[in-house]
């Protein structure tokens, strides 16, 4: 018999949403939580914007001690999870901790504290034969990302296959999708799987300011994150994290859990083309979608909503208008696509996860969050992107995309429960 | 359901440029831990990147990359396949990365920090993230199947294989997995001491000891092995004339006791062994021996050894030639695969790495020893409480040969 999956729990922390229902509030007011950075003096870059958490990891029930050996994404991800898990209703004494698994995507892990150790131990970068003396007990602990499975792993005794999926800006999707294989292959009942990065630090800064990826509208921040727009500019980095609790559906109606949707399909492809640079056919992309809709035993016309990478770069918003022209068909006209990243802005490898988190709200409370700051559509994107407003619709199927450095394309298909 | 078989084998490894190099040192028990900068490390001797990479792409990338690159070509060459002959969706690539680009992540960031912005390079947005190796072996070899990238530290060279089968079971005939990791740069291998499980003598010798009664942590080295996985039946199409052996059975668990302290007991090691042994289908009495993941820190060294009495039952063959290189990190797992294979090949068996003082009741191959098997099980642990175990199988007669 098949084994599917269905989501019971969903945790967020986002830009401008501390968690799940502060984050949904805000896609659907359309509010952007893109500004100047406030981390550090930002003015030496070329973009000098992000997408940041106003995180306070205290107040999130974290413990100093926690706090002290985790990186930034870590504890993103600890509190994402917190959240999920409760609203899952899972008693963990009641969950046999062998078929519990943990699959958490990041792209870049714990940059943020491997810079700050390094500035530490370099002499501000004048050594290259760094000091070891002045390194902290934890960092060992706090660089390797294989870290942030290990505490999820411990704080809900997870004793079931581990996993950090490491993928680019597609690791929250196949992160996600490698926990529904878990499922569907039979290794675990259980899969606490999200995604997590923290990249907002000088040197992510500056690694995208020099290849220009990054939106300089430095003078109006809290528009420049501008998906599908003519006068965009690149993409506006974000930091954040979301968990989804994937359950058996067996498992889940067996102890009456309240079910949020399916998670009906999963493919991911390369394009074997470029590691930033996209053909302008969008194959790969369309391959991995209608694929996943194969799964999903859905027909292209089934899909209402398409949420898009929409990163706000040129090449990214042709590549994937395309990729949806190519598997959809006549219906990618019809269908809206929108992308959450004008207003959470793009927080590589964790973005997946916190955009399949907007997909289980918006299939659920029927609301589709918008594409902020859409004035003038690049006539070359010419479908229904749902500018500015959100717009209130049934939905019973939504896609979810998303394409990284490397060449890695990825689709999730989510569905209204049905037996 | 399908089996994946592995019919190529690549190694970049402290003990060979090459998977028959680093078969003949191993058997010849041959030591190549050295100290260097004030630490005992595994060098790859004479590794350069420009031997194997073209310079185009060598600036663009990190050792470690180098390395998969490498280790990848030479895999595939043995396997006879080439990606480009077929579909390009019918090849994934799913690799193990426990660290990144070290060198390349410290060369950049020192050049923020010391001189502004405009020295970091265009390349550094590509260079050390985790999927770097994995896509710049997508784009080199023209791969457009499922691919991904695993990092659980020790155990991803293992969790990368059950990842291969898997992708494999579902429908994708070909997957290029395994791992490489180059930490042994300054910044990597401060981050590295921290943990506190390196051994900090200064002697090749007195350093990384696995299962010896002066085991005193950990030696870091960089390498690994490429493996080129396929479904057996899609190899068997394709005419292929050389199987390794098959990836029987996969597991991994979590011991998910605490972030900081090891486990009290190894229960879950031992399940992930039982899991993998049950998954292939097969009794602990038939296989013929285990390569452990001999961390060489008493206590989870004498956790390892707990578990593999308890397995088995009986005194099975142990060996962890690892002792002769160091730790590979995620490049770690997938060389003892690759090691693993070659001793079911040519039924012969190598010892345990730089071991002079036997420190636990298990029988731990001393000598090289000819062990005729079709079974062996291979452990590899993460730090942080990752446990995985793979069962190899001999290749079958079927009309195909044993490698070589």
């Amino acid at each position: 018999m098949t084994r599917r999956t269905v989501v019971t729990g969903v945790g967020v922390v986002a830009p401008g949403g501390a968690n799940r229902r502060e984050f949904w509030e805000m896609l659907t007011a359309g509010r952007t939580a893109t500004r100047r950075i406030t981390f550090f003096d930002p003015t030496q870059f070329r973009s000098q914007i992000a997408a940041e958490c106003d995180f306070d990891p205290y107040r999130a029930g974290l413990t100093a001690r926690e706090v002290h050996r985790n990186d930034r994404f870590t504890q993103f991800a600890l509190v994402a999870a917190d959240e999920a898990v409760a609203e899952s209703g899972l008693v963990l004494d009641a969950v046999d901790g062998e078929r519990l698994a943990v699959s958490i995507g990041s792209a870049v892990g714990a940059t943020t504290r491997l810079e700050d150790e390094y500035v530490t131990v370099s002499d501000h970068g004048r050594e290259w034969y760094v000091d070891e003396r002045y390194a902290s007990r934890f960092l060992y602990q706090a660089l390797v990302p294989s870290s942030a499975a290990t505490e999820l792993a411990c704080r809900f005794g997870a004793h079931g296959p581990a996993a950090v999926v490491s993928t680019g800006c597609t690791s929250g999707l196949d992160a996600v999708g490698y926990g529904h294989h878990l499922i569907e292959d039979g290794d675990a009942d259980v899969v606490i799987a999200g995604a997590a990065d923290a990249p907002i630090s000088p040197i992510s800064m500056a690694c995208f300011d020099a290849i220009r990826a990054t939106s300089a509208r430095n003078d109006d921040p809290e528009h420049a994150s501008r998906p599908f727009d003519a006068t965009r500019d690149g993409f506006v980095m974000g930091e954040g994290a979301a968990v989804l609790v994937l359950e058996e559906f067996e498992h889940a109606r067996r102890r009456g859990a309240e079910i949020f949707c399916e998670l009906a399909g999963f493919a991911n492809r390369c394009n074997a083309f470029h590691m930033t640079g996209l053909r302008p056919d969008g194959v790969e992309m369309a391959e991995a979608i209608t694929h996943a809709l194969d799964q999903a035993r859905l027909d292209p016309t089934a899909v209402d909503y398409v949420n898009a990478h929409g990163s706000g770069t040129k090449q990214n918003d042709r590549h994937e208008t395309a990729a949806f022209k190519r598997s959809l068909g006549q219906h990618a006209y019809e269908v809206p696509v929108s992308s959450i990243k004008s207003m959470v802005g793009h927080s590589l490898g964790a973005i997946g996860a916190i955009e399949l988190a907007a997909c289980v709200l918006a299939l659920r409370y029927g609301v589709i969050p918008p594409t902020a700051n859409l004035e003038n559509p690049d006539p070359e994107c010419d479908l229904d992107y749902v500018p500015k407003n959100a717009r209130e619709q049934h939905l019973d199927a939504v896609l979810s995309v998303g394409s990284g450095f490397g060449g890695f394309q990825s689709a999730v298909v989510l569905r209204r429960w049905s037996r | 359901m399908s089996r994946a078989v592995v019919t190529g084998i690549g190694v970049v490894a402290p003990s060979g440029l090459s998977t028959e190099e680093h078969w003949r040192s191993t058997l010849a028990g041959d030591l190549h831990v050295s100290c260097h900068d004030g630490m005992l490390v595994g060098q790859v001797p004479g590794f350069a990147g420009e031997d194997h990479v073209d310079p185009r792409l060598i600036i663009q990338t990190d050792r470690w990359t180098w390395m998969s690159l490498a280790a990848t070509r030479m895999a595939l060459e043995d396997a006879k396949y080439d990606p480009a002959a077929h579909d390009p969706y019918l090849t994934g690539v799913v690799l193990a990365s426990g660290s990144g680009g070290n060198e390349f992540g410290q060369r950049e960031i020192q050049a923020l920090w010391s001189r502004g912005r405009t020295a970091v390079t265009a390349y550094q947005s590509i260079a050390w993230f985790y999927a770097a190796s994995a896509g710049q072996t997508s784009i080199l070899h023209g791969t457009k199947g499922p691919s991904s990238v695993l990092v659980s530290e020790g155990a991803g060279g293992l969790d990368s294989l059950g990842a291969a089968r898997r992708t494999i079971r579902r429908g994708t005939p070909a997957v290029i997995a395994g791992g490489t990791e180059a930490p042994l740069s300054p910044y990597a291998l401060v981050c590295q001491s921290t943990s506190g499980l390196l051994s900090t003598s200064l002697d090749p010798r007195a350093g990384y000891k696995p299962f010896d009664a002066d085991a005193n942590g950990w030696v870091p080295a960089e390498g690994g092995a490429v493996l080129v996985v396929e479904d057996a039946e899609a190899a068997a199409e394709r005419g292929v004339q050389q199987v390794y052996g098959e990836i029987a059975g996969y597991a991994a668990t979590h011991d998910a006791y605490h972030p900081e302290d090891p486990p009290p007991d190894c229960r879950h090691l031992v399940r992930a062994m039982r899991k993998a042994l049950a998954d292939a289908a097969v009794t602990p009495d038939e296989v013929g021996f285990v390569v452990a993941d001999g961390a060489g820190t008493p206590a989870l060294d004498a956790l390892e050894a707990h578990a593999i009495r308890e397995v088995f039952g009986r005194p099975v063959p142990v060996t962890a030639p690892q002792g002769f290189v160091g730790r590979l990190c995620s490049g770690g797992a997938a060389l003892t695969v690759a090691t693993a294979l070659l001793a079911l090949r040519d039924g012969i068996v190598p010892a345990v790495g730089n071991l002079s003082r036997p420190g636990h009741d298990l029988d731990l191959v001393r000598e090289p020893r000819r062990i005729d098997t079709d079974l062996a099980l291979v452990n590899a642990r993460g730090f942080g409480g990752f446990n995985s175990s793979v069962v190899l199988r001999r290749a079958r007669e079927e009309g195909v040969h044993h490698g070589r």
